[in-house]
């Protein structure tokens, strides 16, 4: 009898652990929630978002964050943004290399390529943090799921500049954000109304805009998930049938012995 | 074991097995008498066999496009995860899969631990299986090293830092293991070396595993000795095989939702920020199926004593066998000692979570009792219920209908109701 309870103080303490995630404890402000696209067994991405979403990055987050594990044919890929095979050669092209030595010893310049990779907005870790007051504005290829809380965070860091609460003092450069940790963050606000005149129209809210440079972020650190997804279900509904079969196989071949299985 | 002769049909076959007896090792283990009695805990010796090898082959492809240099670790990680062909599905089954078999190898630990398999004759298959644990914790450490994130570099500093605890040469040896004066490209590099290395370490010890396992053949669930081959027992093919290989497919669903469906989960966030000599994440904590270890050591307010207790409660389960007094192997004929299994479970439960929470407050004091109580367990509880314990009537075979209380005549073990 004494078995069952113990069995009993086993699950609940089980489930206790897992409601208080240890890893996300930490937090002190719940995150904005978002109904993502991309989320659950089947998520995709919302493609005119990410296409958006690429806007808000070039336009606005580039001009410090690198994104340096991305290629400009990534835009084009199937899972992505989808930008069509013109459209990725026209965001190549718009960009200036540095290539390299050529016959010659010198470095040259030349129109960018779609197997290049995102040109960087600084040489080197140390510039980028020399030119933003000692804050190096993180590489954004990974950047969300090097979050607690991933889309969720970055959207609710995005959307969490608030006034200060009274009797906060913030150094010059220093800003209040009720998302970040620790609430100081050196970012300004990167979005304001208006900053990007989208080309499909759509009008470019701070909220919109947010939601669409955070989808596309989804993207940058998970390209695969698309195809994850896609070959997810397959996978578990073969592992299923032939799971059946062979549980009836095991039926069959148990069933010549008396003993139950 | 069987001593029956196998002789091959063919005369190629007849040829090669007076040779080399390999088609006779075939025939041997597929007859193999195995008890008809195993539960399902008892398939999770195949589903192992199946974790490793994954992860070999899973690794050995990941090994052609890694790069075990601190500068370019992390992006050859992410070269993988994108521009390999699959280099996504393998690095994530490979990265789950270090999950997935420590649940296993939990799973197969504590039904060890249930079921007496422990006991002789089996101790040197438990020893052997305790060897294999402890290297896989040292593959799955290093393994976590690789990608170079904030975590792998930290969890890294700290588990190595540990060995600066031995007196007087604990500096020296710390030097030489990271081969730089911090955890650096040699670390790095010689970590990979070795984490390439172990699982072929890991394979010897499995292939001695199955053998010393063939010797007295598969504990049951009852726990007693049985005769082989005779109606308790049925040849491992087809009906072992089939039964593994159920059980595999229903391990392999909830491996392929881990992996397709939130292959981060488990893992932690650092580890997607590159490695930073310079910046210490808020939290170091390491993987989930570390964290028990990494509660004790904590627990310890000196370090020495900490790497002492932490090391202790791994090699206290070599001595297991000869801290067990009970001649009773099942659980399920052993009242009071079911009711301390379930209490140590709770316990190790505890003590995981403690691990993953900051080292203070309550959470210590927790990790403090927690610790406490693992080695009373060993120290005080299984020696003394095996002597105190009044055990229930142990049926003669496994074929016999489970027994009620008076059936004297058929107890096979009375001299074990001690008192």
């Amino acid at each position: 009898m004494i078995k069952f309870n113990f069995k009993r103080l086993l699950s609940s303490a089980f489930i206790f652990c897992i409601l208080i995630n240890p890893l996300h404890s930490a937090e002190s402000e719940e995150l904005l929630k978002v109904k993502w696209s991309f989320k659950g067994l089947t998520g995709k991405f919302d493609r005119a978002s990410l296409q958006r979403g690429y806007q808000v990055y070039n336009e606005v987050c580039s001009s410090c964050h690198s994104m340096q594990y991305l290629s400009y044919r990534n835009l084009g890929e199937p899972g992505g943004p989808e930008f069509s095979e013109v459209e990725v050669k026209a965001i190549a092209a718009s960009i200036e290399i540095e290539d390299g030595p050529d016959s010659q010893g010198e470095m040259f310049t030349r129109q960018g390529r779609p197997s290049d990779k995102f040109k960087s907005p600084y040489p080197n870790v140390n510039a980028s943090t020399a030119a933003n007051g000692g804050a190096y504005p993180p590489d954004m290829s990974v950047l969300v799921k090097a979050r607690p809380g991933g889309s969720n965070y970055i959207y609710s860091v995005l959307m969490g500049y608030k006034e200060p609460p009274a009797g906060m003092k913030l150094d010059d450069g220093v800003y209040y954000n009720k998302y970040m940790i620790g609430n100081k963050i050196k970012m300004s606000a990167p979005l304001s109304e208006g900053i990007v005149e989208y080309t499909d129209g759509t009008e470019a809210s701070v909220d919109q805009m947010a939601k669409d440079v955070t989808t596309f972020l989804s993207w940058a650190a998970e390209p695969e998930l698309e195809q994850r997804h896609k070959t997810g279900v397959k996978v578990i509904v073969y592992l299923i049938l032939l799971t059946i079969l062979v549980y009836l196989s095991m039926k069959k071949i148990w069933s010549r012995i008396d003993s139950e299985v | 074991m069987s001593d029956h002769e196998y002789t091959p049909q063919s005369k190629a076959g007849k040829w090669f097995n007076d040779r080399l007896p390999l088609l006779t090792l075939g025939a041997h283990l597929s007859d193999y008498p195995t008890p008809k009695n195993l539960n399902y805990w008892w398939t999770f010796g195949g589903i192992l066999t199946f974790c490793l090898l994954t992860q070999i082959i899973t690794g050995i492809v990941l090994a052609m496009h890694y790069v075990a240099h601190a500068d370019l670790a992390f992006a050859s990680v992410e070269h993988i995860m994108r521009d390999v062909n699959y280099g996504w599905l393998i690095r994530y089954i490979h990265s789950n899969g270090a999950s997935m078999f420590f649940l296993a190898v939990y799973i197969h630990i504590f039904r060890s631990l249930f079921y007496g398999s422990y006991k002789s004759p089996r101790e040197v298959i438990w020893i052997i299986g305790l060897m294999i644990y402890v290297l896989m914790m040292a593959a799955a450490f290093m393994g976590y090293v690789l990608p170079w994130g904030q975590m792998s570099f930290w969890g890294a500093t700290v588990i190595t830092n540990l060995f600066t605890a031995i007196p007087l040469v604990g500096e020296s040896i710390t030097t030489w293991l990271w081969g730089a004066y911090s955890v650096d490209n040699p670390t790095l590099n010689r970590f990979f070396s070795l984490h390439y290395l172990i699982p072929f370490l890991i394979l010897g010890l499995v292939v001695l595993h199955i053998w010393a396992l063939h010797i007295p053949g598969n504990n049951n669930p009852v726990g007693i000795d049985i005769k082989k081959p005779s109606k308790d027992t049925v040849p491992f093919h087809p009906y072992i095989t089939i039964k593994d290989a159920f059980a595999l497919l229903m391990f392999m669903i909830i491996f392929a939702g881990f992996v397709f469906f939130t292959p981060n989960i488990l893992g932690h966030s650092d580890n997607y920020i590159p490695a930073n000599p310079l910046v210490t994440p808020a939290h170091i904590v390491p993987e989930w199926y570390l964290l028990p270890f990494y509660a004790i050591l904590r627990s310890v307010p000196d370090k020495l004593g900490g790497v002492i207790l932490m090391f202790g409660a791994i090699f206290i389960l070599f001595v297991l066998p000869w801290l067990d007094t009970s001649k009773v192997r099942s659980a399920v004929f052993r009242p009071i000692y079911r009711q301390f299994y379930w209490i140590f479970v709770a316990d190790v439960l505890m003590l995981g979570y403690m691990g993953a929470m900051p080292a203070e407050g309550i959470y210590l004091v927790l990790a403090r009792v927690g610790t406490i109580y693992y080695f009373l367990h060993f120290i005080v509880v299984m020696p003394a219920v095996g002597l105190l314990e009044k055990t229930d009537p142990i049926p003669m075979s496994i074929s016999e209908p489970v027994l009620s209380g008076g059936a004297e005549p058929s107890l096979a073990k009375k001299d074990n109701d001690k008192i």
